[in-house]
Parts: C-alpha cells; sequence; structure tokens
C-alpha cells in the first residue's frame, strides 16, 4: 500500500462515518420526540453530513482520477465504504439513536482534538473546524444520556438495552490497521492507542453517572474500515444513491 | 360596543401593534390563536413532504441545504408557537388539537412528493404562495404576529429561490428530468392556487378579520398576486401551466385562471386528501414515542432539584 492509498483510504473512514451517521441522523427529521429535539438533531446531521462533503472532496483530489465528493458518496457500493459499523446501525427509538450518538460523539472529539495536530494541512485545519461543531454534538448526546439514564425506569431500560448491544461496534474505534501504521509514522494520522484510555474514562464515567451499567461483553465487532460491513449499509446506500443510479446521464 | 372595544379599534386603524399585555376582544384573541397555530402546524407538518427526500437527496450539495430548509421550517414552528403562547393558549395543547382533526394545517401538505422534482415544486410553489401571504402579514395587527412574519420571509424567499434554482437546473437538464419537473408543476400548481383559501364570497371570517387587520388582503387578491408572479416564472423555465384557461387579460394587467376545484378544496381540509391520514399519523407517533423521552428530562431535572437541595 502506498501512502498516497493509504490517506485516500484514511479520507474516507473519517468522511463515510460522518456521512453514514448524518444520513442516518437525517432520517429523524420530522418525527423527532419533540420540536426542540428535531431542530437539534437536524442540526447534528447537518454539521456532519457537511464535514463528510470537505473530506470526500479532499479524498477525490488525493485519489487524482477525477471523482467528486458526489461520485464518491453515490456511485461506491458497501465494500467500498469505509465508515465504523456502529455509524450505519439503524436509529431505533431515540434513546437507541443518542447512545450510538454518545459513543460515536465522544470518540469523534478525541479523535479530532488529536487530528489537529496533523503534519497534513488539510487535516489540521479540517479538525479545528469540526471540532467547533463536535464539541456541541458530544454535549448534546451526554446531556440525554444522563437524562435518559438517571431519569425514569422505562427511559433507564431504554438506554441500557442499546448501550449492552451497541457496546461491541466501539472496539473498533481503536482498530489499527496498515492505513493507520503508515499514516501514524509520517505524523498524518490520529494514534488512537494515545485516546482509547481517555475515550474509555470519559464514557464510564458518564455511564457512571447515568447510573448505567458499564457492558461486561468486550468483544469487539470490526470490518467497517476494511470494507466489511453490517447488513445495513446496503439498505442505506440503495435508498442514498437511488438517483444517480436511476438516472446516470442526469446531473443535479 | 364597549369604551374597551372602541379604543381597541381605534388603534387598529391607527396602525398601533397589539401586544400581548394590551386588551383585546375575546373574538381578536380566539381568532388569532386559531390562525397563528393553524400557521405554526403548517410549519411542521411542513417538514414531512420534504423530509421525505432528504434521505434521497441526489447530491450532498442538496441534501445538506434540504436539511436547512426543513430545519428552517422547525424553527419557524417554534416562533409561531410562542406566539401562540403569547395569546395564553398552551401549545401542546393546540398540537393535540391538530393530532385530533379540530385544528387544521394547510392542506397543500395532504399531497404527496412523488419525486426529486417535487422538493423545487414545492420551494418555488409553495414557499412562493406561502411568501406572498406572509408579506401581507408582515403588517397584520398583533405584535408578535407581526414580528415572526418578518423574520419568516426572510428565510422563506431564500427557500423559494432555492427551489426555483432546482427547477432551473433540472428543465435545463436530461429530457427525464424536465418531464419530472412538468409532472411536478401539473401536481402542485391548482393545490397551490388553494393555498390561499376559499374565494372571498365563500370566506366568513374575511370581513371581521380585515377590520381587525389580521388579515390585509383577501384570499382572491393574494392568489391573484401570486398567479401574476409565477406564470412569468414558469414560462422561463419553458414548463406549461395546467390550465387551459389562463391567459393575460390586457386590460386589467393580470392573468385570468380557470376554476379552482372546490370540492377537492373542502374535500383536503375535510381529511379526504392523498396523505391526511399519514401526516397526522407521522405527528401524532412522534409525540406518543417521544413521551418518555420528555418524561425522561422532567424526572431528571427533578432529581437534580432536589440533589442541590439537599447540597
Amino acid at each position: 500500500m502506498t501512502e498516497q492509498d493509504a490517506l485516500f483510504d484514511y479520507c474516507l473512514r473519517i468522511g463515510d462515518s460522518s456521512l453514514i451517521i448524518g444520513h442516518r441522523l437525517s432520517e429523524w427529521c420530522g418525527h423527532g420526540p419533540i420540536l426542540e429535539e428535531d431542530i437539534a438533531i437536524i442540526n447534528v446531521s447537518l454539521d456532519l453530513v457537511g464535514q463528510a462533503r470537505s473530506v470526500l472532496d479532499y479524498a477525490g483530489k488525493i485519489e487524482g482520477k477525477g471523482r467528486s465528493e458526489d461520485d464518491l458518496a453515490y456511485l461506491r457500493d458497501v465494500a467500498f465504504y469505509r465508515n465504523h459499523l456502529i455509524c450505519e446501525q439503524p436509529n431505533g427509538d431515540y434513546g437507541r439513536t443518542i447512545v450510538r450518538q454518545f459513543l460515536f460523539d465522544s470518540f469523534h472529539y478525541l479523535f479530532l482534538n488529536e487530528l489537529v495536530n496533523s503534519k497534513d494541512d488539510f487535516f489540521s485545519g479540517y479538525a479545528e473546524k469540526s471540532l467547533k461543531e463536535v464539541i456541541y454534538h458530544m454535549q448534546h448526546s451526554t446531556k440525554w444520556m444522563l437524562r435518559m439514564g438517571d431519569g425514569t425506569e422505562e427511559s433507564h431500560r431504554r438506554v441500557q438495552e442499546p448501550l449492552n448491544d451497541l457496546w461491541r461496534f466501539t472496539g473498533e474505534f481503536f482498530a489499527v490497521n496498515e492505513v493507520d501504521k503508515i499514516l501514524i509514522s509520517n505524523g498524518i494520522a490520529v494514534d488512537l492507542n494515545k485516546i482509547k484510555p481517555k475515550w474509555k474514562q470519559y464514557v464510564r464515567e458518564i455511564i457512571e453517572d447515568a447510573t448505567l451499567t458499564l457492558p461486561t461483553n468486550d468483544w469487539e465487532q470490526l470490518g467497517g474500515k476494511e470494507g466489511r460491513h453490517t447488513e445495513h449499509l446496503g439498505f442505506i446506500l440503495a435508498e442514498m444513491q437511488f438517483l444517480p443510479r436511476a438516472y446516470p446521464d442526469a446531473t443535479w | 360596543m364597549t369604551k374597551a372595544e372602541e379604543e381597541f379599534q381605534a388603534k387598529i386603524d391607527r396602525d398601533i401593534k397589539i401586544e400581548p399585555k394590551d386588551w383585546m376582544p375575546d373574538a381578536y384573541r380566539k381568532t388569532l390563536v386559531r390562525q397563528i397555530s393553524q400557521h405554526a402546524h403548517s410549519e411542521i407538518v411542513g417538514m414531512l413532504p420534504e423530509g421525505n427526500w432528504i434521505t434521497r437527496a441526489p447530491s450532498l450539495r442538496r441534501k445538506v441545504a434540504l436539511l436547512a430548509k426543513v430545519q428552517d421550517e422547525a424553527g419557524h414552528g417554534l416562533y409561531l408557537y410562542s406566539a401562540v403562547e403569547t395569546l395564553g393558549t398552551d401549545r401542546e395543547q393546540t398540537i393535540d388539537d391538530m393530532h385530533s382533526g379540530k385544528a387544521k394545517y394547510s392542506s397543500i401538505f395532504n399531497y404527496p412528493t412523488l419525486s426529486w422534482a417535487d422538493m423545487g415544486a414545492v420551494g418555488w410553489l409553495v414557499d412562493g404562495a406561502a411568501i406572498v401571504n406572509q408579506v401581507a402579514l408582515q403588517r397584520t395587527s398583533y405584535g408578535p404576529y407581526s414580528r415572526a412574519m418578518v423574520k419568516i420571509c426572510k428565510e422563506e424567499s431564500f427557500h423559494q429561490r432555492q427551489g426555483y434554482e432546482l427547477l432551473i437546473h433540472m428543465c435545463n437538464g436530461t429530457k427525464e428530468q424536465k418531464e419530472m419537473a412538468q409532472d411536478a408543476l401539473n401536481r402542485f400548481w391548482w393545490p397551490s392556487l388553494m393555498m390561499f383559501g376559499p374565494s372571498d364570497t365563500d370566506s366568513p371570517n374575511t370581513a371581521q378579520s380585515m377590520a381587525w387587520r389580521v388579515k390585509r388582503y383577501t384570499n382572491d387578491d393574494l392568489r391573484q398576486q401570486f398567479v401574476d408572479i409565477t406564470v412569468p416564472q414558469a414560462e422561463f423555465l419553458g414548463l406549461t401551466i395546467p390550465d387551459p384557461d389562463l391567459k393575460m387579460n390586457e386590460e386589467t394587467g393580470h392573468y385570468e385562471f380557470g376554476e379552482i376545484n372546490w370540492e377537492e378544496f373542502f374535500n383536503v381540509v375535510n381529511g379526504n386528501g392523498p396523505c391526511n391520514r399519514e401526516r397526522i399519523a407521522a405527528r401524532s407517533n412522534a409525540k406518543k414515542n417521544g413521551s418518555w423521552v420528555i418524561d425522561a428530562a422532567n424526572a431528571y431535572a427533578e432529581k437534580q432539584r432536589m440533589k442541590k437541595k439537599v447540597a
């Protein structure tokens, strides 16, 4: 794998994760539990899709084959997507969405917080800009974890269950593959081992404050970073890519 | 007329805004609650037909623009519910009235969005018609409603241009894209004209609303204004308005247009439109399925309050 290949793959990992989880959040539009939350969740979705655009645009330039952000988003099949598996998991009820978002936001924040030091100018600038948004995402999902965990018996159950279900996808945040190794050596990528203990600590604290129980099953479901996804991504893409696939000659 | 009523009407006649704490006749208050909450519900239900295409937006730029637009609508709903609350009516009560069918929302949102071109047509025609209405309402007599309209109009005119730009792009695109645009116009033209409400002869509330300056123009005046603005825009797109009777009257300088199907209008208002049941179900399910979230937030806030008290 060349450095260019690794960099392209790394862009996809970051951009696809934001795009797919942002897409999932956009499914809430018009159906949120209360108007204020509808607005908040659309806002997070908007930020994430916006971030995805900028990284995918950069990915196209790194690849050098003339592919645009839209070519990359709309004309790649499942096996070529590099997002974390957690991002593609279904919304479920608002509790499940919040748990998924909390686990992702807390990682995302710590990740970007390191990426600002990247020797790649695009990444450092991107991280700095995105952090301003992601800090709010993390506050939003953290506050809801606390309210739901330490709210009513029902709300407690409605976040504990998805926490147990989704926990297996969190190991992937820190799974290192060849792409990381190549890019860490030249100071471009984030050393995931460095942020792992910070993430564990933060998540443990919030889970405790929320009177929830930290899942004990440490099985790690990996694969997204290599393009091996869960069954859900195919349906997301079928829906998302419908128009450009059905009308290949059209621009929109 | 009592002295209070006389003073109230004198203020209206001098174009002095009525503010929440001012005295107002009960019927004025009731009219405003009905009209503003109906407007708020329209913003919220209006999120659904457009939300329908967010996950299928054909480019990331369009996806972001559509998300932002729908978010604006949620924001408009929020201002308007706040305006309703200044009149002493609880927001959730008005929402429950909408779910039960007692309160209405704009019937246009009971029509389905079937192709991507509908995102353009909704912006161009539906927001376009809404702007004509809302520009007039900027001068409405109730202060909070009038100020909400000023803010909302700025965003709506951006949405309208965005929708129109989407259609320009499609009309300059492939044959299929242009067909989609024409089909969207065919489906949305008449319902857009219906957005202005029944003809003046059949609009029982108009005279009183005009006297109170809640309304500044009649339904038919506003409808005519919309037609006059929109027909040249359709011509520019190279699309055909689906009305064989449409023609410019050189003497009046206005377009004459065909008879609106009022039977369809009253049917859709009364629940028999293509998507009425789906729209209400989506909104009432959102509330029903979200109630535990609100309960959790309240329970948590209460626990925090107790903790503070103890400490």
